[in-house]
């Protein structure tokens, strides 16, 4: 389940004629979590639908450059989308669980990549919300309906959901901005916790918690990528003015 | 100097509001008064008349319902209407499950196959199909869907078959518009949420879409039964108008609403004949609450 993490090279997206984001490289180690940050229109979220070719599903959209992953170009357009989402998960902003049980929701991706013994997808749920830390609240409610669940427990099953796949890295696209103080601390829990295993890639429109939870801080400004240091040095001692300036707050 | 300049500065505040809050609770208060007098008049009507069947003129409730032979002007006058009661269900369930995958299928390609050309073009042609008089429905199955029944299968064409597939035709908007909305409604991330997973858009469609409308499209299949259930004229042009139960679906047959449509200017006011058409009406009134309060869990089931 290693792997050499996530390598991207001159990646632009273009919505049409405009260019959203502009040959950005940047590479993702395995076992850190890495937070994009940079203001509303940046280029940020763009960037990270396009790891997993999410693009993919909005007509329009045209994506140039490279993503390697264990040595396969993934942006080439003969590779197999459907096998691709399988290694890299991925969390939204806004809670989006199934409209089905909780034991169904974490079941649904493993059901579509080949697993039909009941015994051995028994076995993926409960160490799908174990590590999402949810096992002890739900273990007595599996075949309750998610949605019947707190906003914070949803957005913990659907990470117990990506993680059922066993996928090698794990975009999230603000997974807390629509969650309550208490769920946003135990979310970015998970989020330390789930690093020891995953490449982690988060989009954070806070800059605490990117100071909190990352280990690297890449900035994204006007579809460029400005920087990409460790998240010590980022948010100490910037090399570019503009980082400077949108970490302190100095900007717009 | 105070205290009379706090008076009046209140009053100039509250009375002109008090006014126009109270002209506007009047105005709304007396059309839902008028609504509601309106029904209750109407259910009052067909109750009184259609119940007078079995306490004036002496039917029997249970021969109305299971009766077989309608003959109200007969020696002795039979009234049976368990063959319209069967028409009107056959019609309307046969034409449902003929819609229903059309309707719904055509809701999924407008919305998830082809939203662009689907939204903008595809929904105002299937709403067209609902503003054409029911007439015309019938005048178009009388002139091509039972001569071509008649080529192919056994009989004269009319009946059942030919009444379901027109009332097929018209309650297909119904089913799609609703239909349409539902899929349309449905949370986008779940759909991505899919998708992020490995699933394609097929499993998508047939295991998070679909469920998760299901009591919706319910709903779309279920009004347009029981428009189909409510429709007299089309069916009424189509079906033969034959009193009994046949034996295939290409047989003459009758509903509750062409029975009544055919015989009800041809009797007098308070005779046996004329009170058992209103018996007939309760019975499709009935029928049309259930199709309501069906809807109605239907819904409830689907904001859970």
């Amino acid at each position: 389940m290693q792997t050499n993490g996530l390598k991207v090279n001159e990646l632009s997206v273009f919505y049409g004629e405009k260019e959203a984001v502009k040959k950005v490289s940047l590479s993702f180690a395995p076992q850190t979590v890495t937070a994009l940050i940079g203001p509303s229109g940046c280029g940020k979220s763009t960037f990270l639908r396009s790891l997993n070719r999410m693009n993919d599903t909005i007509g329009g959209v045209r994506t140039t450059g490279e993503i390697w992953i264990d040595g396969v170009n993934i942006n080439d357009p003969s590779i197999d989308v459907v096998e691709l989402r399988q290694q890299i998960g991925m969390v939204w902003q806004r809670p989006n669980p199934f409209h089905k049980s909780i034991y169904e929701n974490i079941a649904f991706g493993p059901r579509y990549h080949g697993i039909k013994k009941k015994k051995q997808l028994d076995e993926i749920v409960e160490d799908s919300l174990r590590k999402a830390a949810l096992w002890e609240e739900t273990k007595d409610r599996l075949h309750n309906s998610a949605l019947a669940l707190s906003g914070g427990q949803q957005q913990r099953l659907c990470i117990a959901r990506s993680i059922a796949v066993k996928p090698k890295i794990i975009l999230m696209d603000e997974p807390a901005s629509a969650l309550d103080p208490v769920s946003t601390s135990k979310i970015e829990e998970l989020i330390a916790e789930l690093k020891k295993e995953y490449c982690i890639v988060i989009v954070t429109h806070n800059m605490q918690q990117a100071a909190r939870v990352s280990d690297r801080t890449a900035f994204f400004y006007m579809g460029k990528l400005i920087e990409a240091d460790s998240t010590e040095v980022m948010f100490t001692n910037p090399t570019q003015k503009e980082t400077d300036d949108y970490i302190s707050g100095r900007f717009g | 100097m105070e205290q009379p300049a706090v008076k009046g500065q209140k009053v100039a505040f509250v009375k002109p509001h008090v006014r126009e809050e109270w002209i506007g609770r009047i105005y709304t208060t007396l059309c839902i008064l008028f609504l509601i007098v309106t029904i209750v008049a109407i259910v009052y009507f067909v109750a009184s008349k259609g119940l007078s069947t079995f306490f004036k003129n002496g039917v029997n409730i249970g021969d109305l319902l299971t009766g077989l032979k309608w003959n109200p002007e007969g020696e002795p006058p039979l009234f049976g209407a368990l063959p319209f009661i069967f028409g009107s269900f056959s019609t309307s369930l046969l034409a449902a499950l003929i819609a229903a995958p059309l309707g719904c299928c055509a809701a999924i390609f407008m919305t998830q196959i082809m939203p662009g050309v689907g939204r903008k073009y595809l929904q105002p042609v299937i709403e067209l199909l609902a503003g054409i008089p029911s007439v015309v429905y019938g005048f178009v199955g009388l002139s091509v869907i039972v001569p071509m029944l008649r080529a192919i299968f056994p009989g004269q064409g009319i009946g059942i078959m030919a009444g379901s597939l027109v009332l097929a035709v018209m309650i297909l908007p119904t089913i799609t518009t609703i239909a349409t909305d539902a899929l349309a409604a449905l949370p986008s991330g779940l759909k991505e949420g899919s998708f992020a997973l490995g699933a394609t858009r097929w499993q998508t469609i047939y295991r998070i879409v679909i469920p998760t409308t299901l009591p919706a499209l319910l709903t779309g299949v279920v009004l347009g039964m029981s428009r189909a259930f409510g429709e007299a004229l089309a069916v009424q042009m189509v079906i033969g108008n034959a009193p009994h139960i046949p034996r295939s679906l290409f047989e003459s047959t009758s509903t509750l609403t062409s029975a009544i449509t055919l015989s009800m200017g041809n009797t007098i006011t308070g005779s046996a004949h004329n009170n058992a058409l209103w018996s007939l009406a309760l019975i499709l009134l009935t029928m049309t609450f259930i199709f309501v309060f069906i809807v109605r869990v239907l819904e409830r089931r689907n904001h859970r």
